[in-house]
């Protein structure tokens, strides 16, 4: 106990002995690195700061000013009242929701199908999907968009929630493909499916088949295999997976864009479009419009970074 | 039935024998039902055919759609075959086609340059015992989770005329050298160059910085005992045995650039020195004018130019699997 005591203090002193050499170098990497943060972290600080001054104060005493009538969550309170944004956060979630777990689910079957059996097409049937995750959504979007007016889907009726003020149609108030939160859902689910299952067989191919053979040998169909032994397995993967198929899909721009016509249904990253120019009438809106749009993602990202980061890099080193 | 099909092949599994690769594969497949065959085809079948109809059927329908003059409405009949006559007027006739293509161009050429670079640089950098390190990296990377939707309308806030930053730092938002960052056809596209940058940057980071940890130290170590310098042991050993992570940056980055489209978009609509290739085919075809046929020879170029960064990355991935 003494003798652990004192070989403590040896070893502080030996450190401190060490510590006050600071390394010229490293004092110049931290002024470099905390200069590039400053530039990092300055367009958020500003947009925060102007989201928060009323317009009457910023139009007076300009932009750059002391907070002359204090800081306000006006500019806020004006896009809940005005721009019904509460409705633009609700269509975002009918849309992640299911495109997140729907994608899942078809990566997770394709990646089990193609690294835990030994077929002649695994290879071609992964380059497949790899590749068309690749393609820029433009390539494909003239014939997506008329296929889209020209696909019927049935109305079974609307799912109305009350406390939200919300509905939406199963599965289409149109009866077609267009317009609707479904059309949108396919389109992520497949796009993104080529992606996720990219990740995922990377992560299923370090999974040694004798697991899958074993459970066949016990009788377990493959469907079971799938859902009882491989995606547990895989749980570090697909939390990973969920984590970065959430931000995708909330952030995504275009394809709400092009395939959806009404306003009021739009995503909320979509609907900042919709918002310029009619309602987005000065920098004090707009801050406060984007900052309301991004803060989903930014919690994400703070509560979730790891698997944020590990999804990222999980498609790239282990590949 | 399915029974018996089962215990033959659990006997072999437990036997010493199960070294030879062709009775291993054959053992494989027996230990499969019809039932299990089944239900593998459709749990691959049925992901592959979407994608099949949802992404490659367009993609050769984009081809095909190129070679006529169809405007979305009416019937679609041999008489709106036009050869090539749409490609034709695209690259001599159409005003915005080599300024789009150049900005993509000039796009790619951006971020592989300054913003890949500065990425490489940001994780080299972090990538060591240091104070601080992660928080630098949270803070570096927080832009990538953002849309880029969001990050055109934050970037506008620093760049508009009167009411930007930008202009208001530098004391000319209200007189006559005032910047019209945004406006100005001859500079807008690297005002917006720098916010797509803003978020790139910590995207190559974070993809390099994985790459990096697996980099075994004791080459570095190596050659830090042989004299090296910090910069010379980066290009001739951490660099060449990062290979394979240089070639997802540089997929990653070329792809980005062919894609671009949000923050134009929400900036101007991809107007007046903002056009980029996906901007055109959009608004020829979909939201503005119903040019099917011209818009779709625009969006085989750049289909083309993007399977050159596809075929990279297939080969790549055809290497390790």
């Amino acid at each position: 106990m003494a003798t652990a005591a004192a070989t403590a203090t040896v070893n502080r002193r030996d450190v401190q002995i060490k510590r006050p050499r600071v390394k010229p170098a490293r004092v110049a990497l931290h002024a470099f690195l905390i200069t590039m943060v400053a530039i990092w972290l300055f367009p958020i600080a500003w947009a925060i700061f102007t989201s928060l001054r009323t317009f009457g104060d910023t139009a007076l005493h300009g932009y750059i000013s002391w907070p002359a009538d204090g800081l306000t969550l006006i500019n806020y309170q004006t896009f809940v009242t005005e721009a019904q944004l509460p409705l633009y956060y609700l269509n975002t979630l009918v849309v992640v929701v299911p495109g997140v777990i729907f994608t899942l689910l078809l990566a997770s079957l394709v990646a089990f199908g193609c690294t835990q059996f030994s077929w002649k097409f695994n290879l071609t049937v992964l380059l497949i999907f790899t590749a068309g995750n690749l393609l820029p959504p433009q390539v494909i979007i003239i014939p997506l968009y008329y296929a889209y007016l020209h696909t019927p889907i049935p109305y079974f009726g609307e799912i109305d929630i009350n406390a939200w003020n919300f509905s939406f149609a199963i599965f289409s108030d149109n009866t077609l493909l267009y317009d609707q939160y479904i059309g949108i859902i396919l389109i992520h689910v497949v796009f993104q499916t080529g992606f996720a299952t990219f990740v995922l067989s990377n992560y299923m191919k370090t999974i040694t088949k004798e697991i899958t053979e074993s459970a066949l040998v016990d009788g377990a169909n493959v469907l079971r295999i799938w859902w009882s032994v491989i995606l547990p397995l895989c749980r570090p993967a697909l939390a990973a997976m969920a984590t970065l198929l959430f931000t995708f899909i909330y952030n995504d721009f275009f394809w709400a864009l092009v395939l959806m016509k009404s306003g009021a249904k739009r995503p909320i990253t979509t609907a900042l479009n919709n918002l310029q120019g009619e309602f987005f009438t000065n920098n004090n809106l707009i801050a406060a419009g984007a900052l309301l749009a991004c803060i989903p993602p930014i919690l994400v990202y703070i509560l979730l970074q790891k698997q944020f980061v590990a999804g990222l890099t999980l498609g790239s080193t282990k590949g | 039935m399915a029974n018996t099909t089962r215990t033959a092949p659990a006997r072999a599994l437990g036997s010493p024998e199960a070294g030879a690769l062709v009775t291993t594969r054959r053992r494989r497949y027996t230990l499969l039902t019809r039932r299990d065959k089944v239900l593998l085809l459709l749990m691959v079948g049925i992901p592959l055919a979407l994608d099949i109809v949802l992404i490659w059927l367009p993609t050769i329908t984009s081809v095909l759609l190129s070679f006529t003059n169809w405007d979305g409405l009416s019937d679609l009949t041999s008489k709106n075959f036009v050869g090539l006559k749409n490609y034709q007027f695209m690259f001599t006739g159409y005003t915005l086609f080599w300024p789009a293509f150049s900005h993509n161009v000039i796009w790619l050429l951006w971020l592989t340059f300054i913003a890949t670079p500065l990425g490489i640089l940001f994780a080299v950098l972090l990538d060591r015992e240091m104070r601080g390190s992660r928080i630098y990296q949270s803070i570096f990377f927080l832009p990538v989770v953002l849309a880029l939707a969001v990050v055109g309308l934050i970037w506008e806030l620093q760049y508009t005329p009167t009411d930007g930053f930008i202009n208001n730092f530098l004391g000319i938002a209200h007189n006559s050298h005032l910047i019209d960052w945004l406006g100005n056809p001859r500079i807008n596209l690297y005002a917006i160059l720098v916010a797509a940058s803003w978020r790139h940057i910590g995207y190559v980071m974070i993809l390099y910085l994985a790459g990096l940890k697996s980099v075994d130290p004791s080459l570095k170590e190596a050659a830090r005992v042989d004299g090296a310098t910090e910069v010379q042991t980066f290009f001739n050993v951490v660099l060449p045995v990062m290979a394979p992570i240089n070639v997802v940056v540089v997929v990653v980055t070329a792809i980005e650039s062919l894609r671009a489209f949000d923050i134009a978009f929400i900036i101007n609509q991809g107007k007046n020195g903002l056009e980029l290739l996906s901007i055109l085919i959009t608004n020829n075809s979909v939201s503005e004018a119903s040019l099917v046929g011209f818009g779709s020879a625009i969006a085989v170029v750049l289909l083309v130019i993007s399977l050159v960064p596809i075929v990279a990355f297939l080969t790549r991935v055809m290497r390790t699997f």
